[in-house]
């Protein structure tokens, strides 16, 4: 529980990154010096840039990456049932983006070709350790296991995107996404 | 000599020819209907259903609909934008539309109508096709998987290089794009990189093997313009020689 009394008034916002490269938190970040005022206004909880791994009630939760193994998908339950909105960040979130290029094989495909016949593979096995989350057949959407509030377009979304949504959480109003903030790529 | 024919568009007049479809009237008025499988100078094709208007209560394809006079046309209605919208999400979800790494990305008339539609995301299980691709020609590369099958490059072939190149075959999931000839392989075909065909498909689907990724971000076709504006256009349309 947090003793911080004055952090209980600003508006919680989790991220995570599940099957993507933290393109979109880096993005996120080239808010710049935007990112002064805001902290008078909203707080980070679970999230990379705080290092804290169990998520609490959050007004937003922004989710960049699709859904590539079991703990990705547990991790998106977790952040529905913690998040008032949940909107999914970037491309990979959105529609698998390019980790789901490797929906044209089979998982073992994917593992064999990564761990026993790739170019300079040395000790060639596959991984098993018990805590490794197992692979699912195919790279999802986010919105294939969770409901979606808001969708961020992008590889990643430009900063003015995210400003864009969490202005429009912060005033209760619905986010407008204008043409140039719209980006597939 | 006589009265000039026209009919409405959302209650603007559009003048017409005898013989022309309503898409081909408002092209030449300069308007823009939102379409991919048509263009003009190929006979309509009338497959990919984004150009649907309303006409006392039905909805038709633009595209194939010839003007009559004093026709009243509903074309930008908020109806009709969630229906073309949805029709593209349809698109996106049957093909491996992966934008960040397509070679047409910011070039591409699906995504720049999806753009303008105001298409985030979509809803539907994603097909995921494995379709055969064709890198045998030395110019041109096929990535089928990015197919829409509107018909483009057959009609493109046959209408304008008079060549017979491209075929559909198979239905529904099924559906795929091949060459026509007797190995199905794309270099045992008369293309060549000159072709009208080479440079009409409106996705990423019949590819130069050279040139991709040139132009700069920002000074793609639909960067800074949307395609309601811009019309459906490629960087290299201009390459084809007549
Ligand atoms: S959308 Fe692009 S930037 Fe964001 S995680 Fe995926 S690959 Fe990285
Ligand atoms: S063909 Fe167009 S819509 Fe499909 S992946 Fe390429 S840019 Fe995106
Ligand atoms: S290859 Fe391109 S032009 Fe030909 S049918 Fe497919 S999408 Fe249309
Ligand atoms: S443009 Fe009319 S149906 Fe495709």
């Amino acid at each position: 529980m947090s003793t911080d009394a004055a952090s209980t008034v600003k508006v919680k916002v989790a991220t995570c990154s599940l099957a993507g490269c933290f393109g979109c938190h880096m993005s996120f970040l080239d808010i710049d010096e935007r990112i002064i005022p805001l902290i008078d206004v909203i707080q980070f909880d679970r999230s990379p840039l705080t290092d804290i791994k169990i998520i609490g009630d959050c007004d937003i939760g922004l989710i960049e990456g699709g859904l590539c193994n079991e703990e990705n998908v547990h991790v998106a339950q977790q952040f529905r049932q913690h998040c008032k909105i949940l909107v999914a960040v970037g491309a990979c979130a959105i529609n698998g983006g390019v980790p789901a290029l490797r929906n044209r094989y089979s998982a073992q495909e994917c593992l064999e070709e990564s761990y026993l016949h790739g170019l300079g593979v040395v000790d060639a096995q596959i991984p098993n350790d018990a805590e490794l989350p197992a692979l699912l057949p195919k790279v999802v959407p986010l919105q294939s296991a969770v409901h979606v509030d808001y969708f961020l377009p992008g590889c990643p979304p430009p900063a003015d995107a995210f400003m864009e949504i969490i202005n429009a959480v912060l005033q209760k109003r619905e986010p407008q996404l204008d043409y140039a903030t719209r980006r597939f790529d | 000599m006589t009265d000039t024919l026209q009919f409405f568009i959302d209650q603007q007049a559009v003048p017409f020819q005898p013989g022309q479809t309503l898409m081909q009237a408002a092209q030449a008025a300069g308007l823009y209907i939102p379409h991919l499988c048509f263009h003009d100078g190929l006979t309509p094709h009338g497959s990919c259903r984004v150009c649907i208007v309303e006409i006392n209560g039905s909805i038709r394809a633009a595209c194939t609909t010839p003007a009559t006079a004093n026709l009243q046309v509903h074309s930008e209605t908020s109806a009709l934008r969630t229906q073309r919208r949805q029709l593209i999400e349809l698109l996106f979800a049957e093909g491996n539309h992966l934008c960040p790494s397509c070679e047409v990305s910011g070039n591409c008339q699906l995504q720049a109508l999806a753009y303008d539609l105001g298409m985030t995301h979509y809803e539907f299980v994603p097909l995921d096709p494995h379709r055969q691709n064709d890198g045998s020609h030395p110019d041109l590369f096929i990535e089928q998987d990015r197919c829409i099958f509107c018909e483009l490059c057959t009609r493109s072939a046959q209408q304008q290089d008079h060549k017979n190149v491209f075929g559909i075959g198979g239905r529904g999931a099924d559906t795929y794009l091949f060459a026509q000839a007797d190995s199905s392989r794309l270099a045992d075909t008369a293309i060549t990189a000159q072709d009208h065909a080479a440079h009409i498909c409106p996705v990423g689907c019949i590819l130069p093997k050279q040139g991709s990724y040139q132009i700069p971000i920002g000074q793609r076709v639909y960067d800074e313009q949307p395609i309601h504006l811009r019309g459906n256009h490629r960087p290299d349309e201009q390459d084809a020689t007549p």
